[in-house]
């Protein structure tokens, strides 16, 4: 087990520097710059903007430098786009703003949809199963930019039980529409896995005998169903986590959070390549971690898997 | 010599009679008698996601303007209609033909107890021009005149050859490259603003950090979180903070118009912009809380007028014409809009100070006549629906843009018969494509720095580098550079708006209304004042 | 008693094997046509697809025509009605609805279908390969994965649709580009798990090639996860592409998808415009749920364990 974590370290350090570069090079070749404003600036003080920044050095050079600042001080450069901060800041601030609310979308997401999941394997094709596979499906298919205006209608507007944005530093008022506009869209993708490896699972013969033996159905399912049931889940939860990266981007455009995700595509857009960078190496980071323990999750659930 | 100074303070007196006095009242808070103030004296305002930066001489926007106007203090404040009243300055004196400017301060103090000396105005200007500040506002000490500016921005100069000395503690002289009788209306302009030397060079990058961060405005910076909120509270060292009202100010980011129209109704903010096209509606609902106000912008489309033009039709004076003419612009203002916008045949904003539209044929026609002449001429250039022209629009990305572009587009095919290919992108990409003249048409907007009717005009200069069109006419020219000095200045303002009107290099659609949503308790907005430059120091809530 | 079975259960695996290829289809027709719930959601999305298809000859307005006497007063005037010809009302500038969803169905539809059709093929081939011949070579392409994987796809996206302006082809690329990942993953999971099982074992004992071991016994054995997951798929594409029509970089105007004309709905939503949100996303919920229940059918259909 160790050996497979640092072999699969290993293996992270050049991803990481292969993101790096394609990044970069993704990011210089599209249009623009991040100085481009409605009011054209004198050529003369783009210059100077540009050699403030070390824009001006050719491009396999400031590459260099990046990747040696990132790698032996931890300083991914100043940002283009806040004048006053440099990226270190922004994801500073940002970075625990979405992994709140981020983390709490995946548990609640992950614990409805497998439990919905369950309930409607064990009770195939009744009532059971098609209603709450029925709202699972509703709440996954209206997009999450639908979802989150109508909730701030629903609980800012009519009830005023909830803010309809801010982040106050993290108060629970604040967290709890991001979270529930975010975890829907996998409720029903998590529930339909979860059904569907159950039932296979139940199908299978030491199910039966089990069965047969006259062990009770909630020992089978939890003791003996379950696990190799949740196989295909795990290995889902690699893209769920990718997903809410990317929901991430609306709930921050709606609820003013000032999370990461909404950075993101404002530096995207405003070319503000530092904080690009830092970020993509960011979340970069933190897919391969995720990659890695789901990876590990399903070997420990599926024993002849060896890793 | 005393003498010499009283005889020309006379004259400078007489010279500027009706125009903005030397003693000019101060502005502030002004609670009517008998007003029963709210408890809570908290103003919530809505901002997109754009504070960029806190720094007075690299501050770019509106918002962020918004957010520094009350934390820094210029010379001369914008009054609620515009007209400039005393801030750090208490007065100013100026010479015969209004090249020298002498200002004289009053006793006002940082946020830290240290007093605000010309010295610190000294620092802050040479600081905007300075190529190492890498400000994107350099430019505009050079064209409110100072004396050096552009020469010290293209690193031809030293700093400290900039036409600004502090005579003394109190005493600031200016110097200007030509005469400005507006010149005092440049200085509520956020990169005109003093900042404390000491400070910045302590702290360097991190001095616009709350707890860092030292200004001479009426609020302190208490917190920053980019994309979430800004807030500020009483700066208790401000020279009027007794007629300060409100306690603290806070601006929300909200990017979403309609949500942040949600959250007015919720009553989380107190101002915040009507989504388009909702104002007769939010009107209807709530008067006293919608307002209609001019913006000192205008909305036009570029024409490429340069020799890249790759469409042909467009080079032909009476294709542009007939463009010009066939869009209705009452349509769209009155079916897209409704804000109270104003259709606009010419660039500079009619209520410019000193401005008067000049007449140009376009404006006067009926939009049936309009559309006859469109066809008319469209047909003169041999094309129409049989021989349609095919034209490329490119604008960035925003569903009002889009709205417009889809019903213009319309009005061009159903009456000229034009093929039009909308073309939409993201900001960033649209300027470059702008720049490098790669396109036929594109959407663009002006809004004017100052209010002067040069802000506006000097984008036809064939050397501006706002000129996205290329547009490069000797006459044009010739008349833009002669009227900052010249007597009939207007004249040739209006001579230089009637030319590009008659070649149709542009095509202006319409000037620009600012409509928001307020809050009933909020009191003491500057309705009137066109570039709306609101001041937190100027505003108080009344109890419900 | 359990070594019995063991071999039994071998050989009517092998037995099976051979002639899988046919009975497999027609059993699997017969079970699906059992299910109610897949049956009717078949023959609803059937009904969907043909009304996108011949619902435009009915249309009286064109996709892109500008109705000037309603335009201004969408909210009093542009309510849907036989009359004015505007059956689903019409959008914020006039245009009709109808055409409108209509066209944008078209374009969801192709997305969601052509968009899977990649990912399947592409992600099951690779993650099959993958997961039978472990080491080294699934070592690399799981790493290959994971570096595709790390690069926050929005921004890939965001930039191609940048670099090569925004077209349909661009969006099947940048879309194909990301969806067989998840793919890849989960059939190299499940692959690893069934190359475990006996009767691999036992194709492996007497000396099956392993191109044959593969598309003979692993990837049917895969088929009901993968059609599960592909069903999953079409409904995230549809999705996915409605975010991308969010965030602005969707078709090209006039064209339109589902997703754009239910952003641009959900903006109004308070004014009054209701039906501007209610077709587009009636049509929407209705293809993803079709989507969702086919999905099961399928599954249930083709486990050839399953009862």
């Amino acid at each position: 087990m160790i050996l497979f974590i640092l072999r699969r370290l290993a293996v992270a350090i050049p991803t990481l520097l292969v993101l790096i570069v394609a990044s970069f090079i993704l990011m210089k070749v599209a249009p623009g710059n991040p100085f481009a404003g409605e009011k054209t600036l004198p050529p003369t003080v783009m210059e100077n903007i540009f050699a403030r920044y070390g824009l001006d050095k050719p491009q396999w050079q400031q590459l260099l430098e990046y990747i040696y600042n990132v790698v032996f001080r931890f300083d991914f450069g100043p940002s283009f786009q806040y004048r006053d901060r440099t990226v270190n800041d922004i994801i500073a601030q940002g970075f625990p703003v979405t992994f709140t609310y981020g983390a709490w979308a995946f548990v609640i997401a992950t614990v409805v949809g497998v439990t919905v999941g369950i309930i409607a394997a064990v009770r195939q094709n009744s009532w059971a199963d098609y209603l709450s596979l029925g709202f699972s499906i509703g709440a996954q298919v209206v997009p999450n930019f639908v979802m989150a205006p109508i909730l701030v209608l629903i609980f800012t507007l009519w009830l005023r039980w909830l803010p309809g944005g801010g982040w106050n530093g993290g108060h629970w008022s604040n967290v709890i529409l991001p979270v529930i506009a975010l975890s829907t869209s996998y409720f029903a993708s998590i529930a339909r896995l979860t059904r569907s490896s159950m039932l296979e699972v139940l199908s299978s013969n030491y199910i039966r005998t089990a069965k047969a033996k006259g062990m009770p159905s909630r020992d089978v399912i939890f003791r003996h169903a379950l696990r190799p049931a949740l196989l295909p889940v795990i290995s889902y939860l690699g893209p769920v986590f990718v997903g809410m990266v990317t929901g991430s981007v609306v709930i921050d455009l709606y609820f003013s959070t000032g999370g990461i995700g909404q950075a993101f595509v404002n530096s995207a857009l405003n070319r503000d390549y530092s904080t690009i960078l830092g970020i993509t190496i960011l979340l970069g980071a933190l897919t391969i971690t995720a990659n890695l323990v789901v990876d590990i999750l399903y070997a420990w659930v599926d024993p002849k898997i060896k890793l | 010599m005393k003498s010499n100074r009283m005889i020309r303070a006379a004259v400078g007196a007489v010279a500027l009679l009706g125009a903005t006095a030397l003693t000019a009242p101060v502005w502030a808070a002004t609670v009517p008698e008998g007003t029963t103030l709210a408890d809570e004296q908290v103003f919530r305002y809505r901002v997109l996601d754009n504070i960029n930066t806190l720094d007075p001489q690299l501050v770019e926007d509106v918002d962020t303007s918004a957010v520094v106007r009350s934390l820094f203090e210029g010379l001369y404040n914008a009054g609620p209609d515009g007209e400039p009243v005393p801030g750090v300055a208490e007065s100013y004196e100026t010479n015969e033909d209004f090249t020298k400017y002498t200002f004289k301060l009053r006793d006002a103090k940082w946020s830290n107890g240290e007093p605000v000396t010309a010295q610190d105005f000294v620092y802050a200007w040479q600081r905007a021009v300075n190529p190492e500040t890498a400000s994107a506002y350099a430019y505009f000490l050079g064209v409110v005149g100072i004396v050096n500016a552009d020469a010290i921005m293209n690193g031809d100069m030293a700093p400290e050859e900039l036409g600004v000395r502090a005579i003394d503690d109190k005493t600031l002289e200016v110097d200007l490259a030509f005469p400005s009788q507006w010149f005092p209306r440049t200085l509520s302009h956020a990169t005109l603003y003093p900042s404390p030397k000491a400070v910045i060079e302590e702290h360097g990058i991190d001095w616009t950090k709350p707890g860092n961060i030292v200004g001479n405005g009426a609020y302190v910076l208490t917190e920053n979180t980019p994309g979430e909120r800004v807030v500020l509270s009483r700066n208790a060292e401000y020279w009027d903070n007794e007629n300060t009202v409100l306690e603290e100010v806070q601006f929300l980011t909200i990017n979403d118009d309609n949500q942040g129209l949600t959250r007015w109704r919720a009553g989380e903010v107190d101002q915040t912009d009507i989504p388009s096209g909702q104002y007769p509606t939010l009107e209807a609902e709530l008067p006293d809380n919608a307002f209609s106000v001019p913006q000192f912008c205008t909305y036009y489309l570029s024409i490429n007028m340069t020799d890249e033009q790759p469409n042909e039709a467009l080079k032909d004076q009476r294709v542009r014409e007939a463009l010009n003419l066939a869009i209705d612009r009452e349509v769209i203002i009155n079916g897209v809009l409704k804000g109270g916008q104003i259709p606009a045949f010419t660039l500079a904003h009619p209520m410019t100070a000193g401005w008067t539209v000049p007449d140009v044929a376009a404006a006067s026609m009926t939009q049936e006549e309009r559309d006859a002449r469109a066809v008319e001429l469209m047909s003169e250039a041999g094309f129409g629906k049989d021989n349609p022209v095919t034209i490329n629009y490119i604008y960035n990305t925003s569903e009002a843009h889009r709205q417009v572009a889809t019903v213009f587009g319309q009005m061009w095919k159903e009456k000229l018969g034009v093929d039009i290919v909308l073309q939409d992108m993201e900001f960033q990409t649209l300027l470059d494509t702008r720049k490098a003249k790669q396109y036929e048409i594109a959407r663009n907007g002006w809004c004017g720095d100052y209010n002067e009717v040069s802000t506006f005009l000097t984008l036809f200069q064939s050397t501006s580098g706002q000129n996205d069109g290329g547009i490069a006419y000797d006459d044009v020219d010739e008349w833009l550079a002669a009227a900052p000095t010249a007597e009939n200045s207007t004249e040739l303002y209006q001579q230089a708006e009637a030319k590009i009107a008659e070649e149709a290099a542009i095509i202006p659609i319409y000037f620009y209304t600012e409509n928001f949503m307020q809050n009933s308790a909020v009191k003491g907005w500057p309705y009137d004042n066109v570039e709306q430059t609101w001041y937190a120091k100027d505003l108080y809530k009344v109890a419900e | 008693m359990l070594a019995d079975s063991r071999i039994e259960g071998t050989a009517k695996a092998q037995a099976i094997v051979p002639t899988k290829g046919r009975s497999l289809w027609t059993d699997a027709v017969r079970r699906f046509s059992h299910n109610r719930a897949a049956m009717v959601s078949l023959i609803v999305l059937l009904a969907v697809i043909a009304f996108s298809l011949i619902g435009p000859f009915f249309a009286q307005w064109s996709v892109e025509r500008i109705d000037w006497g309603v335009m201004g007063s969408v909210a009093e005037k542009g309510a849907p009605s036989i009359e004015t010809g505007h059956y689903f009302g019409v959008d914020e500038v006039g245009r009709d609805l109808y055409s409108r969803t209509l066209q944008g169905m078209q374009v969801s539809l192709m997305v969601g279908i052509i968009g899977s059709a990649i990912a399947v093929l592409v992600g099951t081939v690779y993650g099959a390969v993958a997961g039978y011949f472990g080491g080294r070579l699934d070592s690399v392409m799981m790493r290959f994965v994971d570096i595709i994987y790390s690069i926050p796809y929005m921004f890939i996206l965001i930039l191609l649709l940048i670099m090569f302006g925004r077209s349909f082809i661009m969006l099947f690329v940048g879309i194909g580009l990301i969806s067989w990942l998840g793919m890849a993953r989960v059939v190299r999971g499940q692959t690893m798990t069934i190359k475990n099982r006996e009767f691999v074992e036992a194709a492996v004992a007497i000396g099956q090639k392993p191109s044959a071991i593969i598309f003979k016994h692993i990837v049917p054995n895969l088929l009901g996860v993968v059609a599960v997951y592909a069903t999953l798929l079409i409904p995230e594409m549809i999705l996915l592409e409605s975010f991308i029509s969010f965030l602005g970089l969707g078709v090209q105007e006039p064209s339109t998808s589902l997703g754009a004309l239910i952003s641009q709905g959900a903006s109004t939503m308070q004014y009054g415009t209701i039906w501007q949100l209610g077709f587009p996303l009636f049509f929407f919920i209705v293809i993803l749920f079709t989507f969702f229940f086919i999905g099961d059918g399928l599954r249930d259909a083709l486990d050839p364990k399953d009862r």
